[in-house]
Formats: C-alpha cells, structure tokens, sequence
C-alpha cells in the first residue's frame, strides 16, 4: 500500500462547485464573506464555519460574514442533512481559505519583493519585515478568487490551528433572546398578503363542492385541483377565512390507512424490495449453541417542529422567488420547477431561518403551497404559513419500522451469529432526487403527479432503513437484510438518524440479553466483541461518567447502555441511561460520550449531541402518530405529546477529543444509543424487554404479558 | 381602538376585540419575539406577560388587554440594556433554533419577579407549558439559575 502515491482530491462539495469566489469573497468594510451550500437549522454550523474560515484566513472570527444560501449563485451542497455540514462544507471552506491565502501571499510577495516565508497575516493584513504589505481587501479588487481550486493541501496542520476546537458563542443566538426579527415568519416586506392551506379533511380526499357566500375580510379562495388556499391583506382574515372554508366545503372521503393497531403485520404483509445487506457466513448454519430472537417494532414518528412551516413567494413575469427554511435550496427548486411546470432558472430559492427541523418536516411543502397562492397574486409577496394541524398531521413522517433479530453464542459464551432484517417504508422522499416531484401539494392538484414511493440511500451513503442495521461487534457469521416497503399509505421522509435509532435499539437490546446468556457483565460482553477502539474508547468513557462498576441496586431505577458509531461511518456515542420507573418511565439522567474526530466548536457540538438525546428520549417514551382508517388523529401537542420540562433528563456531554481526525457530525450519533441505554435500564429496573416504541405503560405491560 | 401598554409604551391598536392577543402583536404592532407554535395553549411560544403574569397570547382575546401592561420579550431588555436572564442565556448558549426562546424567557422574568430563588422543581414547573424540541432543557434551566443568582447579587454581567 505504502508504494502507492496518493492522487490528492479535491473535498467533495469543492468538486462539484470548484470556483473560488463562489465560496469567498473580501468586503469593502474589512469583512470576510463566506457562502457555504449549507443552512442554519438552529444546529449552529454558520458558527462552526466561520470558525475554520477565520482560522485558515488568520483573520479575526467577527470580521466573517456568512451569506446564507441563495439559488443559483451560492455553491450546491445538497442538502443540509445526515450530520455531515462539518464534515463536507468544513472541508471546502478550509480548503478554499488556505488556497486563497496561498494565492493572495503570493501576490502581495511579487508586489513587495517581500520572499512569501518571510509574509505573515495578522487578521487579514500582511506583514513583512518592515510593516505591512497588504491585505486581502486591498488586493480584493483584482479578481484573485475568479479561478478553480486545484488538489493538494495547503490547510494549517492541526496544531497550528487557533481557533477552532474552542467553544465558541453562537452568532445567531443574540437575535433569538432579544426577539429580534430571524425567522422567514419574521418577514414583512412591503405588499405582503397572507395565505393559509385548507387540507382535504383526510387522505386521499376529493373536493366535491365549495360553498356560496363571502369569505371573511374579504379573503379570497384559490383553488386547483383539491388543494386549497386562502389569501388576505391582513393576516388573522386569512386565518378566519381558512377555518370559514375549512367548515363548509366538501369532500368526498375513503378509507386509505392500514389500522393502526396492526402496522406491524401490515408492514409484514405489504409488497416490498428485499435487498441483502451484508452477508458473512450463513447465519443459519452456524454452530450457536444458545440461541434468541427477538422483534422490534416502531409505529411512525412527526418531526413536530415548535414552529411551523412557513414560505413567502412573489412572482415577478415568469419567475418566482421564494423565501424558505428549506433544508436543500437547489433540491426544492428542482421539485418547485416541475411541479409549476417551468424552468429551474424560472425559480429562485433564498434560505432564511426556520424553527429547528430534525428532518424533512414541511419546510418545502409550505414553500410550493406559497407559491402555488402567490400565483394568484402577481408581483405582491404572499407569506403562507401552515397551522399546528397542518405541521402534525401533514408534514412526512419517520417511517414505521419492524427489526426481527436471531442472534446466538457459542459455547466460550462468544457471538457467533447475527442476522438482522429491517422491514420499514423508505426513508427518504426529499425534493429534488426523482423524476416525480415529492412536494405534497403535488398530488393535489388537477393535474395531479403521483407519488413516489420513499427511498433508501444505499449503505455506502449512509443508507436509510438499513442505517446502522449491520452491528459493529465481532461475528463470524452475519446477514442483514432490508425489507423496503413499496407502498407508502403515510407519507414518510426522513428524520434525525433514520432507520439507525430502530436498529440502534434492537441491536443493543439484543447484545443485553445475550450477555445475561452468557452470564457476562453487559459491558465487558460488549468491549470483548468490539473490534473498533474508538468505538470501545467512548463506551469505556461513558461507563466511567456513569459510574457503571460501582452501581447499586435501588428500587424503581435502571441503568442501562447503548453505543454505535452513526451510518458505521460518522461519530461514535455511547450512552448510559439511568431511568426510573413509576407509573410511567422516567429517563433521569444521560450520561454521553462521543468521538467526533476534530470538534471545531466544543460547546455547539455538545449541545447538539444533547438536544438528540432529550429528542431521544421523548421519542423512546412518548411519541407515535396516530390514525384512523382516514385521518391522522395526533394533529395536536395534546395527541402527540413530546416531553416537557418537568420530564426532561439531566444530560452530561464528554468528548475524546481527536484534533488530528476529520470533523463529524454532531446531530444524530446521541439518538440510537439513547433510546437503547433507556430499553436496557427499563429491563434493569423492571425486567421487562421492551420490543413496541414509545415506552408507555401500555407497551410494556403488553412487553409482560407476551415475556 | 383599543388601549394598552405595550412594553413600557402606551399603545392603540385600531383592532376588533375578539382578535386573539399574538395576532396583534406580530401584525399591527409589529413585533417579532411572540411566536405562534400551536394557537391551542400546548406549547408556549405565544407566552408574554399581562400586568406581570405569563399568558398565552394566541387564545388571549385583545380586549383583555385594554388598560393593562403587555410585556413580550422585547421589552425585557434589548442589546444595549440586555435583562440578566437574556445574558445569562446567552453565556449558556441556552438555545438551538431558538423559535421558544421568547416564550420561555417572559415565562423565567415572571418567575425571578416572584420567587428570587427558586429551586430546580419550581423552575421546571414555571416552564412546563412551553415546548422546546431541540432539547437545550437543561442549558436553559442553567441559564435560570445563572439569572437568579446574579439578580440576587449586585453583581452585574457583561452581555
């Protein structure tokens, strides 16, 4: 391998949009703008990449300006997604910045007779032996930036980075304690008209007739096809229109839902893909002496955002700007241009700020419902903005999803098999990726498109259903298969982590129970299985934070673990979770350990490692949607409860820092392992194996009876 | 024409009545910090202070507020004279997107006016009505603290 000479590579999202100054540029006021493809989601990561863009610059973190996402000028970097803004607009952005110094030192050399080695930059100025030579703004009129980038690493050498791997404040933070307007619902451009959606009342439902008379405030109805809207000057008339309309119109409706109470066997039953996902051995004929089986299941779960979706739309001739919390600008604008039928360029997508998403929620379905009103309103700015109803009961799910597991030990006690087979809808039906638009009003309209089904990535980009369904232990024998379900009765996309909390789950449960066989400790059984170091680092780690060897026995509490490394290709976590169990489970405290290789900003990725696991635990005690045969029924907080304060676990964050190791991503790496430490503590405590999610009374007692 | 006092200002809506509270605060008075999660009381988004008391603005007819002291969160403090709680939020990086944060903070300003020093439980329950989903809880419990212990010292913090 040695002799092989490495062809240096460009970071992928530099690949795709090579220019230099479409991810840089030098402000006349002394600032630094930076474009990144990526959004704020209210996950921080305009702060993470100021942070490496002033450090590989060595200019001061407050000169840098962060110019969020526009189509078509900022770079395409997909979407914002899958833990990898670090990851992948890190790179590029410390890969543009150490090339463009490179190039301006070079300049202000030739210019100066000053030799480059003997240049130093002190925030953005250029030194020489004898005082300044120059800066980036006084050569930023010569067009240095207007060149690709080119391979090869020109990037600070890890110890002689300043100010990354330091915490680091939020920049937007300030606006949001002051109340200052941040968000796209903020807007209030001149013109502005107000726009609400009247959804059919259940899926699958057909407008029959509307009704006679004048709508409040004089709002006016739009209509094509079977969807629906409203439009008003001021905005509490939109409102009252929408809920005048909503009350008199009809539809014909049908039953187009599985029952809720039997998804697991209509998972089961309904027409899928198999796909195999790794094959080692043959599971079934391995010599297991011991051997156990278990299911898991999880009912579909809401990204229930606190905010709800939002978009502002005006259309201009035959162009439609739209302002959206969208996760994928140039994604959207792909699915907006084929749903209204013109062409891409006709369409112009400019993020602003939403409330915190975890997923695909409805942040690009608002944006085709705003414009699909704005229409009708050429040259004014429409806001449209969806109701609690709306956002619970519309935006895509996370998909039901069964997990059968067979596993088996040898006679040392050792695993010897795992098979794994993950049955579950796709989990992903984000804009931009098909020939179909995945947008919701799209199946709405009188010119319907049909819906596609969600889709698994394959493994190697982080997969979907199959996500961290192959388990990171030591097995000789191993197959793990996908069932992807083809027929999608709710629509289902993607959201934090998933299929990898499920999978997480049942297979930290099972590695539980086969310790128990093998009279093991749970964590030795682990650690002895797991072949990763790092893997095994942060178990230990979170072992220790939890005092896991000197644990004692109370009534009503357990303590249990859970560790994975995210996709098998991001950060490593580890969990352990005290619970206590009353008339219903309580997680009291997290303790999570987490090697994210370099971490540009401690205390932001801490939060975020944080905020997945109280998103965890919510999601492991409380949350399923719910349905009838027509509707979904958890379109409120009351009927789809997330946890509160008065629940909330206390959470520890350490990190193995690794400075020298590429940056993952924060996000999702605390949610599968969490909800595996609170099944394993639930067991602890009341020996019972959770196998239904949420863990509610009700669950476990049916957990009991069928023991 | 309806009359209040909207943070510190004495202010005339030309609004019917029964308009629910947010609505005229986000629309004809033009603030941002009110936020509309739910319009059903379930997550507290919406929350600010009448004569000094946490209400849910998205229910709150305006009429209630005729005479009576409106307080959102820009009228805590802004960022030449931050409130101790908006300082201490920001030093615990006490927020993720940040959509509840102008709730929750009304909510915490109620709660320091009427007990100085409350203890761990009595700020959960002070905070219970408002939803938070990116999970920054416990940031912003520690932030609560941080607040209460500084106002109840002559100790001033920078922003």
């Amino acid at each position: 391998m040695s002799d092989v000479v490495e062809t240096p590579k460009l970071p992928n999202s530099l690949r795709d949009n090579p220019r230099l100054s479409r991810w840089l540029g030098f402000g006349e006021g002394g600032q630094v703008i930076i474009s990144p493809g990526k959004v704020e989601l209210g996950q921080g990561i305009l702060t993470a990449l100021s942070q490496i863009a002033a450090d590989e610059l060595d200019v001061a973190l407050p000169r840098i300006l962060v110019r969020t996402v526009a189509t078509p000028n900022s770079p395409d970097e997909g979407v914002t997604s899958g833990s990898l803004s670090v990851q992948n607009s890190g790179a590029a952005l410390r890969h543009v910045c150490a090339e463009a110094r490179m190039i301006f030192l070079q300049v202000a050399s030739q210019a100066s007779g000053v030799a480059i080695e003997a240049l130093r930059v002190e925030d953005g100025i250029f030194h020489g032996p004898n005082g300044p030579v120059g800066s980036y703004w006084t050569l930023a009129e010569r067009g240095l930036l207007e060149c690709d980038a080119t391979p090869g690493r020109r990037a600070k050498p890890p110890a002689a980075r300043r100010l990354v791997s330091i915490s680091t404040a939020r920049t937007d933070l300030p606006d949001k304690v002051f109340g200052r307007p941040r968000f796209v619902h903020d807007m209030r451009p001149d013109g502005l008209l107000h726009a609400r959606v009247v959804r059919p009342p259940s899926r699958g439902a057909q407008l029959l007739e509307l009704p006679e008379g004048e709508l409040p405030g004089g709002a006016r109805i739009l209509r094509d096809g079977d969807f629906l809207a409203v439009l008003a000057e001021v905005e509490h008339d939109a409102q009252l229109a929408a809920e005048w309309l909503a009350m008199r119109t009809t539809w014909a409706e049908r039953d187009t839902l599985p029952d809720e109470n039997a998804l697991a066997e209509w998972l089961r039953a309904a027409p899928h893909q198999e796909t195999a996902v790794v094959e080692r051995g043959d599971p079934g004929e391995a010599l297991s002496v011991r051997c156990l089986r278990a299911s898991f299941f999880r009912p579909p779960v809401a990204h229930a955002s606190i905010g709800t979706s939002c978009a502002l739309a005006r259309w201009d001739g035959g162009v439609v700007e739209v302002w959206s919390h969208t996760q994928g600008p140039y994604n959207l604008r792909k699915d907006m241009a084929l749903t209204l039928g013109i062409p891409e360029e006709a369409v112009v997508i400019r993020h602003v700020e939403g409330a915190g998403c975890y997923g695909h929620n409805g942040a690009d379905d608002v944006a085709l419902d705003a414009a699909l009103a704005a229409r009708a309103a050429p040259g004014r700015p429409v806001r449209m903005l969806w109701g609690r109803a709306d956002e619970l009961g519309w935006s895509p799910f996370s998909s039901a999803m069964l997990v059968d597991v067979q596993a088996g030990l040898d006679e040392a006690g050792c695993l010897a098999s795992f098979r794994l087979d993950v049955t579950s809808n796709g989990h992903s039906s984000r804009p931009g990726r098909g020939k179909l638009p995945t947008l919701l009003a799209a199946s709405h309209l009188a010119e319907p498109f049909a819906v596609p089904p969600a889709i698994n990535l394959p493994a190697e980009r982080g997969g979907g259903a199959q996500r961290n369904a192959v388990p990171g232990y030591r097995v000789p024998a191993l197959r793990v298969g996908m069932r992807t379900v083809t027929e999608m009765p709710l629509r289902v996309s993607a959201m934090r982590g998933l299929g990898a909390p499920v999978n997480v789950w049942a297979i930290e449960s099972v590695m539980d129970e086969l310790a128990v066989m093998a009279g093991a400790d749970p964590l030795d059984f682990r650690l002895r299985h797991l072949e990763d170091q790092r893997a095994a680092a942060v178990l230990r780690k979170a072992a220790e934070m939890a005092g896991w060897a000197r644990r004692q026995r109370r009534d009503g509490f357990g303590l249990g673990m859970g560790v994975a490394r995210y996709k098998n290709l991001g950060g490593w976590c580890a969990v352990f979770a005290e619970i206590e169990a009353e008339e219903v489970v309580r997680a009291r405290r997290l303790w999570v350990a987490a090697d994210l290789g370099e971490v540009v900003n401690p205390d932001g990725a801490a939060n975020q490692l944080e905020g997945g696991a109280i998103h965890a635990a919510s999601q492991a005690l409380k949350e399923a949607v719910r349905f009838d045969r027509r509707r979904v029924t958890s379109d409120s907080w009351e009927n789809y409860p997330i946890l509160r304060f008065s629940e909330v676990p206390e959470v520890e964050v350490q990190f193995i820092n690794r400075p020298e190791e590429p940056p993952l991503g924060a996000g999702e790496p605390s949610f599968g392992p969490t909800v595996a430490a609170i099944a394993n503590a639930i067991h602890d405590a009341l020996g019972i194996r959770p196998r239904t999610m949420p863990f509610t009374p009700e669950n476990l007692a049916a957990a009991m009876e069928t023991a | 024409m309806i009359s209040f006092t909207l943070n510190g200002a004495l202010t005339s809506l030309d609004l019917p009545d029964d308009v629910p509270l947010l609505a005229a605060l986000r629309g004809a008075a033009g603030l941002s910090g009110p936020r509309l999660g739910c319009a059903a009381e379930g997550c507290g988004a919406c929350m600010v202070l009448l004569d000094g008391k946490p209400v849910m603005s998205c229910t709150l007819a305006l009429g209630a507020a005729v005479g009576r002291e409106v307080t959102s969160v820009e009228g805590l403090g802004d960022f030449e004279a931050p409130h101790p709680l908006q300082i201490a939020f920001l030093k615990e990086q006490a927020g993720q997107c940040g959509y509840c944060l102008s709730g929750i903070l009304v909510s915490a300003a109620a709660l320091l006016a009427a007990d100085p020093d409350p203890d761990d439980a009595a700020i959960r329950r002070a905070l219970d009505p408002h939803l938070c989903r990116c999970g920054s809880h416990n940031r912003i419990l520690r932030a609560v603290r941080r607040a209460a212990a500084v106002m109840r010292s002559d100790v001033v913090e920078a922003a």
